[in-house]
């Protein structure tokens, strides 16, 4: 998730301080992974030097003094173009699975047993959204919902690649 | 055999070959009370032929299975209908409800067969309907509901005897994906609220995910993923 656009897009429906910002975002998007204060102020600082926000004022306080942020025009095209873009699909997680299972067939390793170890790992995370799921709120529904199906999508690559495991053998393992 | 410690149903070295095919080759199986058991496995692994085994509609060729302390296979046909009627219920990937009864009239059949008068049996029935929210189609035919309203009656029907054990074949195959998880939902809270057990067979990972934990069914064996991990 790109922090710097999410921050970009919250500041659209006003200017905020640094706190606000991380309020917001954890509240909305930070479940899993809550803000650190760092990266709110080191994301705001890279986003006024691009132009995207400006300093809309300045408290002073007891403490060190709070920047209050607004977005600029190029913040909001950005945003837009940003929220336009599709997202590269990560198939990160299925290359390092096909390695494992073409190197238990070359190393004449059980691949099927490696293949249903994953399974019932993906299935433990996906019983514990479940649950999450169904004891939370709609917006903690959605986000498992995303989760969920992209597991069931690993999975779904699982079982295709157990059915097929004697043909891949072939194709790896004869030269 | 021995049944692991404290479990309701198990069996162990299930066989059974149809002609030719082999569906079962030795499998092995045990579940506890109130637990929910997903029994997965690629088309014709033989996890329906397992689930049909320990429901005591097919005799397995060789192997056995245990039902709270008795061994099936010593039963007599009368006794294991029985069985099927009171103790265990279930539930199918089409409702399978009799489409000239109404639906209260389907779910309250389980007890009317076992002796219940009607008057009790419905009133057992429209609870149950009540708990899986279809209660306001109690006078509605099978054939004036949805699809998933009419699984959701097909899993009141299941529980209505209050059953030690049902047993669910791909009971949201004919389902989309909010309909699924809602009759998952209402059938696993039910069966967790009465200890009920259930053997639930499913190639679909997010109905899995409504489980304890799962046994993988391949080329008629069976592997249990929790003492694997």
């Amino acid at each position: 998730m790109s922090i710097g656009h999410t921050l970009l897009g919250l500041l659209e429906s006003g200017p905020r301080h640094g706190y606000d910002l991380k309020r917001a975002f954890d509240e909305k998007f930070g479940h899993d992974r809550p803000l650190h204060y760092g990266q709110v102020y080191s994301t705001m600082s890279r986003l006024l030097k691009h132009g995207l926000v400006e300093v809309d004022g300045i408290e002073a306080g007891d403490g060190p003094e709070r920047k209050r942020y607004a977005i600029t025009e190029a913040g909001i095209t950005d945003v837009e173009r940003w929220l336009g873009t599709p997202e590269k699909p990560e198939p990160y997680l299925q290359s390092t699975l096909y390695t494992k299972v073409v190197l238990a067939l070359l190393t004449h390793r059980d691949a099927a047993d490696i293949l249903d170890t994953q399974r019932a790992e993906h299935l433990r995370s996906m019983r514990i959204l479940t649950d999450r799921k169904r004891k939370g709120d709609l917006a903690d529904q959605l986000i498992c919902d995303h989760a969920l199906f992209h597991l069931e999508a690993d999975l779904r690559w699982l079982e295709l690649t157990a059915a097929r495991l004697d043909k891949l053998r072939q194709a790896v393992v004869s030269p | 055999m021995t049944a692991p410690a404290g479990s309701l149903l198990a069996a162990e070295g299930l066989r059974k070959a149809y002609g030719p095919t082999v569906a079962l080759d030795g499998a092995e199986f045990s579940i506890h009370p109130g637990e929910v058991v997903a029994v997965m496995g690629p088309s014709g692994s033989g996890k329906s032929t397992l689930l049909h085994c320990l429901a005591g509609i097919v005799t397995p060729d060789a192997g056995s299975i245990l039902y709270d302390g008795r061994d099936l296979a010593t039963m007599n046909d009368a006794q294991r209908s029985a069985l099927r009627r009171s103790e265990f219920g279930f539930v199918f990937q089409f409702g399978q409800l009799v489409p000239e009864l109404t639906c209260v009239e389907n779910v309250a059949l389980p007890l009317r067969l076992n002796g219940t008068s009607r008057k009790r049996a419905e009133q057992t029935a429209l609870d149950w309907m009540r708990r899986l929210e279809v209660d306001d189609l109690a006078k509605k035919r099978p054939g004036e509901v949805s699809g998933g309203q009419g699984q959701r009656v097909a899993v009141a029907r299941a529980l209505v005897t209050s059953p030690r054990v049902v047993f669910a074949d791909e009971p949201t195959g004919a389902l989309d994906s909010l309909n699924g998880e809602r009759v998952m939902e209402l059938l696993t809270e039910a069966a967790r609220s009465a200890s009920t057990a259930v053997v639930l067979v499913t190639h679909e990972a997010r109905v899995a995910a409504y489980s304890d934990r799962e046994i993988v069914v391949r080329d008629g064996k069976s592997r249990d993923m929790e003492r694997v991990v």
